[in-house]
């Protein structure tokens, strides 16, 4: 009897377990399905159905499939174009469009969903629409999109472009598929910049939203004029169904290949890797270390260039300097430490060649062509560690108290600290490099790992001595990447540019002379970059080190097609990155094709 | 009965009233500004950084002062919101957890029932029986000190990529969506071995241990020994052995709960298994306040229902609680 109840106990125990996690587990897989059928109500409106949504498969057929992984670090949780940070991997290019395609290796502008544009006058641009897009709803894509999302910056002060509003007067449409544009004072290369990196929205869907809606919502559904719909997502994963309908198909003659794509959040390295060598990953942009001798092993693995350094450069990573702490303040001890850092042992060593050493300027190899290399080779730094201890010497800086390192000016001992985010392996052993090579030329800094977010906070409030940076992207322009040098105004808090805080009223006036500079008269950009490559030379306010990769390794197992530096491929960039789609990320995605039968 | 009850409601709100302090308190000793770090990674203009934080700042209510936030937080928690999370932006905390959930109770639940009534059927089984006992004591002995991590990669070696024969890590293929067809059953019955297994067998060595312990020393007790010199059959000792030796067992399984929880979140981080625990180490890593408490006011009040589960299924048991609730003496 009493043994029964035991055994009742127990066994309800069990039936209550199975019961929950069965019940979950239903719960899981109808939420799925319900939110797959991507909203049925909307897409029956129009004449030309545009979207022949396909009843949920069960199961993605290898052949129709691009798996692709490296951009989402947690489970896919918003679909709107505006959270740049945090949008699923291909919300923008694949659902939001941008009015155009930038070409970093050919400088060139590719209209997409603008058919041409133009500077008419120093202060006007116009824009002309191309004609029969539509939105994935039916709807008809034209000015009053454009202009919507436009103005979407003057009506709530906390969207990205708002600052924008500040130059430009007013965004009119002339017809359904005309545009003009009219600025007080034009600000030419942001302007590029936002040309191809700002996703349009669709008026009808976005006029009733509210401010929060619009720069926080989840924006589940995405509606956009893209390549791509919005399928299913889970924890670990977001999937994209093709748009048979895509514009592209006809006005581009672009017809991309996988019917589905899903995008792989990231998890360990190995497993990266694992899924890369059994074929299960078609393009990884993850950091996979020691990729280079599976390149050359021959385990199918395939980078942009077959040798060193095999990925495109993407940003600098810099070694930045709290410009407003002694030594840091004194440019002859940044150009001294500058001289004691070993880059070349870093990119063999620790990245085994899958980074390039930096330009002394650290301007991206995109931008070789505004290296002024006369002043390069007379202000520049290489590595010598007797140049360092002299440097050091003629500047002052001597061992006053006999422990073997160099002392302040004052005498009062230097002893700096150098940060890079806990569990970034690559830099974690770089800065060891750098503090070997410091300390060698008697200049006392040791590495330190705080946690990400103790890193990050320091650096924006100005409180650390030394830490390793990469923040400047490839973009248009350099631009962007003297813009983030020479941020102005220092502020309490600099949340996205010039973490030594340099202060330099010239400088700052030249990155604003260079945006006001067309970005087609590359003589005067030229001109104005070489001014600020002196002042950069001459007081070096943050140190470049080396150019980070666009880590990229893809398999050539199911599709073909991918870029690579060789005559016969094409040369766009592989990456599925925030803001690399639209820097013929999409192109990439256009020009794959399944591997022929053998 | 009612007083049992009442005593037992009062003491499991006090635990929680502190737990979900304790909760609300650790996530911002944490360094580093979530609301900064996020605008960072906006990588917008500067004109507009500040108005962004400010706006953050306002909405996650990070602008009020630290004790206005306390009494925000339990306002809304009775409201059932649990804010809005930083990490997956946008979505409230309560969808998120609930996306993940059901990954790790498909984990948790079958492991810790199956080896709790497993170990102690064996360990009861494996008592004073020469072989089984030389084997059992060394073999549970190694399973119980395993750190949950440490087998989880040892298995997910073995089994999963020398001899190939579980997928080590996901819950089920990315090729494959969510459908009842067998295909899918059975690929995510796969995935979910592993994990489930290395859970299953550090639990087990631990009651199966403790349940030969036990019956060894019911055994020797003196109502066994009564018996025995009564002429009873050895089965029906043994039986009221163990009847006697699964109370303390039962309160064993409450107080390990937590560490085995705590368990189950690195197994899936190991297995890249998508329940809560990944989420945790994100959260963590964001800052991201709401998520983390969240997650864990989640774990802290499934602890507690799992203890009062338990404290029940302990009158049902035991019957000196019952004898002992309604005032008689045993």
């Amino acid at each position: 009897m009493k043994k029964r109840s035991v055994s009742i106990v127990l066994a309800l125990f069990l039936v209550l377990a199975l019961f929950a996690a069965a019940c979950t587990d239903d719960d899981a897989t109808e939420e799925t399905t319900t939110t797959a059928a991507p909203a049925p109500g909307e897409t029956t409106t129009t004449a030309a159905p545009p979207t022949t949504i396909a009843e949920p498969v069960g199961e993605y057929p290898r052949d129709e499939t691009l798996y692709t992984s490296g951009t989402q670090w947690g489970p896919p949780g918003s679909w709107n174009p505006l959270v740049t940070w945090g949008y699923a991997t291909g919300t923008v290019n694949f659902v939001y469009e941008t009015l155009f395609i930038y070409d970093p290796f050919t400088d060139e502008y590719i209209p997409w969903l603008a058919e041409s544009g133009e500077w008419s006058s120093p202060t006007q641009y116009d824009l002309t629409l191309r004609q029969g897009i539509t939105w994935t709803d039916g709807e008809d894509f034209n000015a009053d999109d454009v202009v919507f999302t436009f103005e979407l910056g003057q009506r709530y002060p906390s969207v990205q472009w708002a600052p924008m509003w500040d130059w430009l007067s007013s965004v009119e449409a002339v017809d359904d598929y005309h545009v003009t544009f009219t600025f007080d004072d034009p600000l030419y290369q942001e302007w590029g910049n936002f040309l191809y990196s700002r996703p349009m929205v669709a008026e009808h869907l976005w006029a009733d939203l509210s401010e929060d809606e619009v720069v926080n919502g989840v924006n589940e559904n995405p509606i956009g004029t893209g390549p791509y719909m919005y399928e299913t997502y889970d924890q670990d994963r977001m999937v994209w169904v093709k748009n048979e309908n895509w514009w592209g198909i006809d006005a581009l003659g672009l017809d991309p290949a996988p019917k589905y794509i899903v995008d792989i959040v990231n998890g360990s390295n190995n497993i990266a890797l694992g899924l890369v060598l059994q074929g299960g990953l078609d393009l990884s942009n993850n950091f996979l270390p020691g990729v280079a001798t599976l390149v050359s092993g021959g385990y199918g693995v395939v980078t942009y260039f077959p040798e060193a350094p095999f990925m495109i450069s993407a940003n600098t990573a810099w070694l930045v300097t709290n410009n407003i702490k002694p030594p840091m303040d004194d440019p002859a001890f940044r150009k001294a430490l500058a001289t004691a850092i070993d880059v070349d042992t870093i990119v063999s060593v620790v990245y085994g060649n899958i980074v390039a050493k930096a330009n002394p300027t650290g301007l991206l190899a995109v931008w070789d062509q505004y290296v002024d290399q006369a002043l390069v080779d007379q202000l520049g730094f290489s590595y010598s560690t007797e140049d360092a201890i002299a440097m050091l010497a003629a500047a002052g800086y001597v061992d006053v108290d006999g422990d073997g390192y160099v002392d302040n000016l004052d005498g009062s001992p230097i002893a700096l600290e150098l940060i890079v985010p806990n569990g970034w392996t690559d830099w974690m052993e770089s800065i060891r490099v750098i503090s070997d090579g410091a300390k060698a030329a008697g200049i006392n800094i040791e590495p330190a790992f705080p946690d990400y977010g103790a890193r990050t906070e320091v650096l924006q409030d100005g409180t650390f001595d030394l830490a390793i940076a990469n923040d400047a992207q490839l973009s248009n322009t350099p631009w962007t990447y003297y813009d983030w040098i020479f941020q102005d105004p220092i502020q309490d808090q600099m949340t996205n540019g010039n973490f030594g805080r340099y202060e330099n009223q010239a400088a700052f006036d030249l990155v604003v002379d260079l945006d006001k500079t067309p970005t087609d008269d590359t003589a005067a950009m030229a001109a104005i970059i070489s001014d600020l490559q002196e002042i950069f030379l001459t007081d070096l306010p943050i140190i470049p080190l080396w150019y980070n990769g666009l880590w990229a390794q893809y398999s050539d197992a199911v599709w073909v097609g991918w870029p690579g530096s060789g005559a016969d491929q094409n040369h766009y960039l592989p990456a599925t990155w925030r803001g690399y789609w639209n820097m013929t990320g999409i192109l990439m995605l256009c020009d794959l094709e399944l591997r022929p039968a053998e | 009965m009612r007083r049992y009850f009442g005593r037992k409601l009062l003491t499991y709100g006090l635990t929680f009233f502190l737990a979900v302090t304790i909760d609300w308190l650790i996530p911002r000793f944490m360094p580093g500004n979530p609301v900064s770090s996020m605008v960072a990674r906006a990588q917008v203009r500067p004109e507009i950084a500040e108005r962004l934080v400010d706006y953050y700042n306002q909405l996650y209510g990070f602008n009020e002062s630290i004790i206005t936030q306390y009494f925000n937080f339990w306002k809304s928690l009775f409201q059932g919101d649990l804010g809005t999370s930083i990490f997956v932006f946008g979505q409230p905390v309560t969808n998120v957890i609930m996306d993940a959930l059901p990954y790790t109770l498909g984990l948790l639940l079958p492991a810790i029932l199956l080896s709790w009534v497993a170990g102690n059927k064996f360990g009861a089984f494996a008592a004073r029986s020469k072989y089984l006992d030389n084997t059992l004591l060394p073999v549970g002995y190694v399973l119980t000190a395993t750190p949950y991590m440490w087998l989880g990669i040892i298995l997910g070696w073995s089994l999963g990529l020398k001899f190939g024969w579980f997928p080590i890590s996901g819950a089920y293929s990315f090729s494959l969506r969510p459908a009842l067809s067998w295909k899918f059953i059975t690929d995510a019955l796969l995935h979910w071995f592993l994990p489930f297994f290395s859970l299953f067998l550090v639990m087990f060595g631990g009651w199966a241990i403790g349940m030969r312990n036990m019956i060894i020393y019911e055994l020797e007790a003196d109502y066994s020994h009564y018996l025995e010199a009564l002429g009873a059959p050895r089965k029906l000792i043994r039986k009221y052995a163990f009847r006697n030796a699964v109370l303390p067992q039962l309160t064993g399984l409450a107080l390990q709960l937590g560490v085995i929880v705590a368990g189950a979140l690195v197994t899936e981080i190991v297995f890249g298994y998508p329940g809560l625990g990944l989420l945790v180490l994100n959260s963590i890593q964001n800052q991201d306040y709401f998520l983390l408490q969240g997650i864990f006011l989640f774990i802290i009040a499934g602890v507690l229902i799992a203890n009062f589960l338990i404290d029940v299924a302990y009158v049902l048991v035991d019957p000196r609680t019952r004898i002992g609730m309604t005032g008689g003496t045993a």
